[in-house]
C-alpha cells in the first residue's frame, strides 16, 4: 500500500502539486488522468521516489520512504517511463537484464536469467532476444522496457509489496500492444501487487481502472470506481470538452463519447 | 558481429604477448629472446647484468614496454569509462580536458623545481609530478564538466567545446612553464603535447602501476552499475543506482590514474576513443567484459604505437601522439558524422 499525506510540490513559486493526499491499495489497479500540465507524471515521479524534496508524508507499506535507500526501493517499485533511449548498441535480452540489478551482485544469477526468459515470451520478445535494440522500432523498444520493468519486480521480496508505476508508457504503442500492457499489468495485480499509471485515453483508463484520479492544475478534483465518479460533468470540468456517456454492452463499464 | 567472448580474451591475451616480446626485441639494438631469459634470470637471483643487451633489456627496454602497456590500458579503460558516464561515443580524456589539466600540473612541478631546496626534492620530488598532475587534471575535468552542464544534462557539443577550450588553457599553461622553466631537466613542450615514453623508468612503472591497478579495480567494480546507467541516469535511479555517488566516484579515479599516466608520458590523444569503439563492435557494450578487454587492448595497440614511433624513423624517435592521432582523428570524425551530425542534440 502506498498512502500520500498532504503532498505539495513547487518549482521555484510554481506550484505543481497542491495538497494531494491519496492511497493506493494492493490488489488494484489505479490511473491518473487529466489535461496537459496537470502534473500527472510529476505525481508519479514523485511517488516512485525520483522526486524527493517535496513536502508532506509519503509511505510504503506504512514506512516513510525517506526510510529506503534506492537500491531497496528498486527491489519492489518498478517505473516503465514514456520514452527511454540507449547511446550504445546492446541487444534485447541485456536491455532485459538491466530490470534485474537490484537482485545480483555482479553476474546474474540463474534464476534471474529465467526471469528474463519469462518476461521475453509474455511480451512476445523470443524472436528479438540478439537483435541490437537500437535497430527497433518506437514501440518494440517500448515493449523491451516493459519486459525490463517486469522483471525488475517479477516477485515481490519475502514479505513485501511489489509496485508497478506506468508513466504514459502507451504513446507508441498500437491498440493491440496498449491493450496487451494494460492486461498484462492488470493480470500481475494480487494482495501484494499495486498498480499506479498516468493514462492519455479516457477509454482505455475507464475500462481498466479500479480508481480513477482526475488530476487537473496540480489538484486531485475527483477520485473513486469509474461507474460512481465519472460524468459528462466530470470530464467538462476537468478537460473543458462536451461528451456523452454510455455503457459498454459487454463489459457495462462506462465509455466516453466525443 | 559478436565474438565468442572466451576465444576473443585467449586470442587477444596470447597477441598482447607477442607484442610485448617483439616491443622488447626490436629497437636500436635487438635482444634476443634467451638475452632476455638470461637477464630475468641474473635479475631474480640478484646477480648483476654481464652484458650491455641484459642491460639494455632491464634499465630501458623493459620498463618503456611496461610503461607503455599500462599506460594504454590506463587509456583505453577511460575512455570506456568517461563514454559510460556521458552516455556518448565520443568522449575521451584527451578531449575534455582531463589529460591536458593532468600536462600543466606536472609542468608546474618541472618548473618550479629549481626553487625547491636539494633535500625537498630529492624526498618528496618524484611524488609531486604525479599528485600535481592529478589536481591540474581533476579541476580541468571538473571546470569543463559544470561549465557544459546545463539543467542536470550535458548535452555533447557543449561538453566539446568547453573542452578545447579547457584543452587550450591548459596547454597554454604548459607552454608558459616549459618557457619559464631554468632546469634543464624541464620537459619540452612537444614532450607534453604528443607523448613519449623514451624517458621511460623502474619508478614511473610502479607508480603508473599501482595507481592504474587500484583505479582500474576500483572502477570494474562498479562496471554492472555502468551498464544500468547506460539507459540514462533517471532509470538508473529506478534501478537502484545511486547516480551521482557513482559519477563521482568514477570521475575521480578516471582522473586519477590518467592524470598519473599523463604526468609521466605526456598527452596521448585518441587512444580512449580508438579502443572502446573497436571493442563495441567485437564483443559489445557490456562494461563487465569491456573494461578487461579495453586493458589487454590497450596495451596492445599502445605498444604496438610505441614500436612504430621507434622504428619507424629510426634511428631517430617520433613522439608518439603523431601515430595515435593519426589514426585515431579520422575515427573521431567517423564517430561525431555517424552519432551526432544531422541530430538535434549535438
Amino acid at each position: 500500500m502506498i498512502s500520500a499525506e498532504q503532498i505539495k510540490y513547487s518549482v521555484g513559486t510554481k506550484n505543481i502539486l497542491n495538497n494531494i493526499s491519496v492511497e493506493f491499495l494492493p490488489g488494484t489497479c489505479n490511473l491518473i488522468i487529466g489535461p496537459n500540465g496537470s502534473g500527472k507524471s510529476t505525481l508519479i515521479k514523485l511517488l516512485s521516489g525520483e522526486i524527493n524534496n517535496f513536502d508532506g508524508q509519503l509511505r510504503y507499506n506504512g514506512s516513510d520512504i525517506k526510510n529506503y535507500t534506492k537500491l531497496a526501493l528498486a527491489a519492489s517499485r518498478a517505473v516503465l517511463s514514456q520514452q527511454t533511449e540507449l547511446s550504445f548498441p546492446m541487444t534485447v535480452e541485456e536491455v532485459v537484464m538491466l530490470g534485474r540489478n537490484p537482485h545480483f551482485e555482479f553476474n546474474p544469477s540463474k534464476k534471474d536469467v529465467e526471469i528474463v526468459k519469462e518476461v521475453m515470451a509474455l511480451l512476445d520478445l523470443n524472436s528479438f532476444t540478439h537483435r541490437n535494440y537500437q535497430t527497433l522500432s518506437g514501440g518494440e523498444k517500448q515493449r523491451v522496457h516493459y519486459a525490463r520493468v517486469l522483471a525488475q519486480i517479477w516477485e515481490a521480496p519475502k514479505g513485501e509489496q511489489r509496485y508497478l508505476f506506468l508513466d504514459e508508457p502507451l504513446n507508441n504503442l498500437d491498440i493491440y500492444y496498449q491493450q496487451i500492457f494494460l492486461s498484462i499489468a492488470v493480470s500481475l495485480l494480487n494482495e501484494t501487487t499495486t498498480l499506479i499509471g498516468v493514462v492519455h485515453d479516457i477509454n482505455i483508463a475507464l475500462g481498466y481502472a479500479d480508481q480513477l484520479f482526475f488530476l487537473k492544475d496540480g489538484a486531485l478534483i475527483k477520485n473513486g470506481a469509474p461507474e460512481k465518479i465519472v460524468d459528462a460533468i466530470l470530464i467538462k470540468e476537468v478537460f473543458n470538452i462536451d461528451t456523452q456517456l454510455m455503457l459498454h454492452p459487454s463489459t457495462g463499464k462506462p465509455v466516453v463519447l466525443f | 558481429m559478436r565474438l565468442n567472448n572466451k576465444i576473443f580474451f585467449i586470442v587477444l591475451t596470447i597477441l598482447l604477448a607477442l607484442v610485448l616480446i617483439a616491443a622488447i626485441a626490436f629497437g636500436a639494438v635487438q635482444i634476443l629472446p634467451s638475452e632476455m631469459m638470461a637477464a630475468l634470470i641474473h635479475w631474480f637471483k640478484g646477480e648483476s647484468n654481464t652484458t650491455i643487451y641484459e642491460n639494455v633489456f632491464i634499465q630501458l627496454r623493459l620498463p618503456r614496454v611496461l610503461l607503455c602497456a599500462i599506460t594504454g590500458a590506463i587509456l583505453a579503460v577511460s575512455g570506456v569509462l568517461m563514454q559510460g558516464l556521458f552516455r556518448n561515443p565520443v568522449v575521451e580524456p584527451g578531449l575534455i580536458g582531463t589529460s591536458a589539466g593532468a600536462a600543466f600540473g606536472a609542468s608546474i612541478v618541472f618548473s618550479l623545481s629549481p626553487f625547491m631546496s636539494p633535500v625537498f626534492k630529492t624526498v618528496l620530488g618524484p611524488f609531486l609530478v604525479p599528485v600535481f598532475a592529478f589536481m591540474g587534471g581533476l579541476a580541468a575535468t571538473y571546470l569543463v564538466y559544470s561549465l557544459a552542464k546545463n539543467n542536470k544534462r550535458v548535452a555533447i557539443l557543449p561538453l566539446l567545446l568547453v573542452g578545447m577550450a579547457i584543452n587550450a588553457i591548459g596547454l597554454s599553461g604548459v607552454g608558459l612553464m616549459t618557457y619559464v622553466a631554468r632546469d634543464p631537466q624541464a620537459r619540452s613542450i612537444t614532450f607534453w603535447n604528443l607523448g613519449t615514453f623514451s624517458g621511460a623508468s623502474w619508478f614511473q612503472v610502479l607508480v603508473t602501476g599501482m595507481v592504474g591497478l587500484i583505479c582500474i579495480f576500483i572502477a570494474f567494480k562498479q562496471a554492472k552499475k555502468l551498464n544500468v546507467l547506460l539507459l540514462g541516469e533517471q532509470e538508473a535511479g529506478y534501478l537502484g543506482v545511486e547516480v551521482n555517488t557513482l559519477k563521482t566516484g568514477i570521475l575521480i579515479v578516471n582522473t586519477a590514474m590518467v592524470s598519473v599516466a599523463t604526468a609521466f608520458v605526456g598527452v596521448i590523444a585518441f587512444m580512449g576513443l580508438i579502443v572502446p569503439h573497436v571493442l563495441r563492435l567485437l564483443i559489445g557494450s557490456d562494461n563487465r567484459k569491456l573494461i578487461p578487454a579495453s586493458i589487454i587492448m590497450g596495451a596492445l595497440l599502445l605498444t604496438l604505437a610505441d614500436m612504430g614511433a621507434r622504428l619507424l624513423l629510426a634511428p631517430a624517435e617520433m613522439p608518439i601522439g603523431i601515430i595515435t592521432s593519426i589514426v585515431g582523428a579520422p575515427l573521431y570524425i567517423f564517430l561525431l558524422k555517424k552519432y551526432h551530425f544531422n541530430q538535434n542534440d549535438l
